[in-house]
């Protein structure tokens, strides 16, 4: 596992704590909201898997671009993208991030730099080595993060991707959540190296990155460093961080394919907790940590507020935005 | 007006494209240095440097992929697929991808991206090189479609197509790549849905796309020639944007339609026109409409069969002047 002692800028911690926040509170209060009926459709839920977004969106810059999947939610929120929209489209409101057109698994908020989340597995990981490819070519010194499961390490996108992004010395880190779990099947079942991702970069030229997931800050200080290298010219680079999702693949799954021992096992390594007892074992005052919990159970609750009062979708805007135009008109 | 070849055109109509606007950029297998394996990219390389025009490894998926983040993002990429038939090899790109996502995030993305294919029969290249896919991708929401007939409109269409905001597939025809044809001088844009009126008649309308554009007129000749029937011919050019109006105004001075399409027969193109005239024209019939097709099968290597399958001018003209018999 790759760690460095560099010290982390107290704001940045800070930074990635509260983030963590948010997204364990709002993706909790997003599965009670479905079990109420609230939430209609699916949701796939990153919890216990926080410290991956949360580790990597500090180590962005502001117009960076994001490609994450339809356990998206996370990092949608680590770009800091508001809740209320987010709830809204979880809702499947008018004023949702996407008017209610996209949902839970396409979160996209392009001012934020979420360029989307994708629902077809491999398939942003091409459209992220685009946007690369666009930051390259313009010279804007911009770089773009995708995060994926480690499912994904077994579709040909994904092989498709990491070569054309080394070969073209793209700006792109491709990051691994590895979960431990594609669905229902363990990854090792199904894979022929123990590491889907890392045990493949060689592959493509490029270095092996493992990382443990649940720490936030070596998951940052991985990042910075491939962050920072893309965007000075030396090409993509590959994360594989090792986490664990709490719960279940996505709306009422148990997971109890998983080991009962494993489960517990993980949940003891819980990212947050963690984090917590760590910043204050290094002189962060609970009264700080306390205020940061506060003020995002008030956001999460705000945007529950504010996405219960959004409107539902108008019929009038059922048949808009296929064209640029605004319609969807294929004759005169 | 200078005379150039469909494969010229298509080069040409890139490179007037590139040449106004820095932001177009080519992608694809063998574009570059080897100018394409129909030649239809050859000299670009050397134009415009090898940032805007990049060779890429066999990979359908990444290539296409890499045009919409491209496009996502402030570039006007064109990304080649070699064969049309490999369109089912990037098929998810395609059709969730690129067409989904301005409607999935309520327009908040653009994806101005042309993708430029070799479609068709005539080179004896057997099922898997050979197929009329546009139908595919017509099928599909937030897909334009675009199969040119002649040089002129290879150019103009193909500068319509780069200068649209939204993503358009741009079939080349395989069997035109060596027909020649005057091309307008200076700047030429033929905007997309709009049908041509090749021909003016009054007995029948035919309407065709790409290769069979050429056929029809052939068949139009013969069939004045021959039979006294007056047929006028209709060059759709896009499939959608569909001018729906041009075919709509010819049926209603006609009273005939007759498809010709390259495609196998079911769901090809024709069958949505025919849906089109039987809601919106049906008053204006005189007889049945009727599709003349590729049967529905895959399509042969042998010269001989793939000449059977594809409808020809002497089938054209054959069907038509049967048709017309049996329904006085």
């Amino acid at each position: 596992m790759a760690t460095t002692a560099s010290r982390i800028k107290r704001e940045t911690r800070l930074r990635m704590y509260r983030t963590m926040v948010d997204c364990r509170l709002f993706e909790t209060r997003a599965q009670e909201l479905f079990f109420e009926g609230l939430v209609r459709g699916t949701t796939h839920l990153g919890i216990g898997q926080e410290a991956v977004a949360a580790g990597v969106a500090a180590a962005m810059r502001d117009d960076d671009y994001t490609f994450c999947t339809y356990r998206g939610h996370n990092h949608t929120l680590a770009r800091g993208v508001p809740m209320g929209p987010i709830f809204a489209e979880l809702f499947g409101r008018a004023t949702g991030l996407m008017g209610g057109k996209g949902g839970s698994m396409h979160l996209t908020s392009v001012t934020h730099g979420a360029m989307g989340s994708y629902a077809i597995v491999g398939a942003h990981l091409p459209i992220a080595l685009g946007a690369a490819w666009s930051a390259q070519y313009r010279k804007s010194g911009q770089v773009a993060v995708c995060f994926f499961g480690d499912g994904t390490t077994n579709i040909g996108a994904f092989h498709e991707a990491l070569n054309m992004a080394a070969v073209w010395k793209a700006p792109v880190v491709f990051v691994c959540e590895n979960n431990q779990y594609m669905e229902y099947t363990a990854i090792r079942d199904v894979t022929a190296v123990e590491h889907p991702a890392a045990d493949r970069a060689a592959a493509y030229g490029l270095e092996s990155i493992l990382v443990d997931g649940n720490d936030v800050e070596a998951v940052h200080r991985v990042a910075a460093v491939a962050i920072d290298a893309a965007r000075a010219g030396a090409g993509p680079a590959l994360i594989e961080a090792v986490t664990y999702r709490h719960g279940g693949h996505s709306r009422a799954d148990p997971g109890k394919y998983r080991p009962d021992d494993e489960v517990a096992a993980w949940k003891a390594r819980d990212p947050l907790p963690a984090y917590r007892k760590r910043l204050l074992a290094e002189g962060i005052a609970e009264a700080e940590l306390d205020a940061l919990d506060g003020a995002a159970r008030d956001a999460v609750a705000a945007a529950e507020t504010e996405a219960r009062a959004g409107p539902e979708p108008d019929a009038a805007v059922l048949e808009t935005q296929v064209w640029t135009d605004g319609g969807s008109a294929w004759r005169n | 007006m200078a005379e150039l070849t469909y494969r010229q055109a298509v080069a040409a109509g890139i490179a007037q494209e590139m040449a106004r606007d820095p932001n177009v950029v080519l992608i694809g297998e063998d574009v570059g240095a080897a100018g394409g394996v129909f030649k239809l990219t050859e000299g670009l390389l050397d134009t415009f440097g090898p940032e805007r025009v990049r060779d890429t490894p066999i990979s359908e998926q990444a290539i296409v992929g890499a045009a919409m983040g491209a496009a996502m993002t402030g570039l006007r990429p064109i990304a080649e697929l070699m064969f049309s038939d490999f369109f089912a090899v990037a098929w998810d790109m395609v059709a969730n991808q690129i067409a989904k996502t301005r409607y999935m995030t309520d327009g908040q993305v653009s994806l101005p991206l042309v993708l430029r294919t070799a479609n068709g029969a005539g080179l004896r290249f057997g099922a898997q090189h050979s197929q009329s896919v546009e139908n595919w991708a017509m099928s599909i929401p937030g897909l334009k479609v675009v199969a040119p007939s002649t040089p002129a409109d290879v150019v103009g269409l193909m500068a319509a197509a780069i200068r649209d905001p939204d993503p358009v597939v741009f079939c080349e025809h395989k069997a035109l790549f060596a027909v020649k044809g005057e091309v307008p001088d200076g700047e030429h844009v033929v905007p997309l849905g709009q049908a041509a009126v090749l021909r003016e008649g009054s007995d029948v309308t035919i309407v065709a796309l790409a290769a069979m554009v050429p056929r029809a007129l052939a068949a139009a000749e013969r069939l004045a020639a021959d039979h006294g029937i007056s047929a006028e011919v209709i060059d759709l050019r896009c499939l959608v944007p569909l001018d729906a109006k041009t075919i709509l105004a010819s049926v209603e001075k006609t009273s005939r339609l007759f498809t010709i399409e390259e495609n196998p027969r079911l769901c090809g193109w024709g069958a949505e026109i025919v849906s089109l005239i039987a809601d919106d024209g049906f008053y204006s019939l005189d007889a049945p409409i009727v599709r003349i097709t590729t049967p529905h099968i895959p399509l042969p290597s042998a010269a001989t069969l793939e000449d059977l399958a594809v409808p020809s001018v002497e089938r054209i003209v054959a069907t038509i002047q049967r048709r017309l018999e049996e329904a006085k």
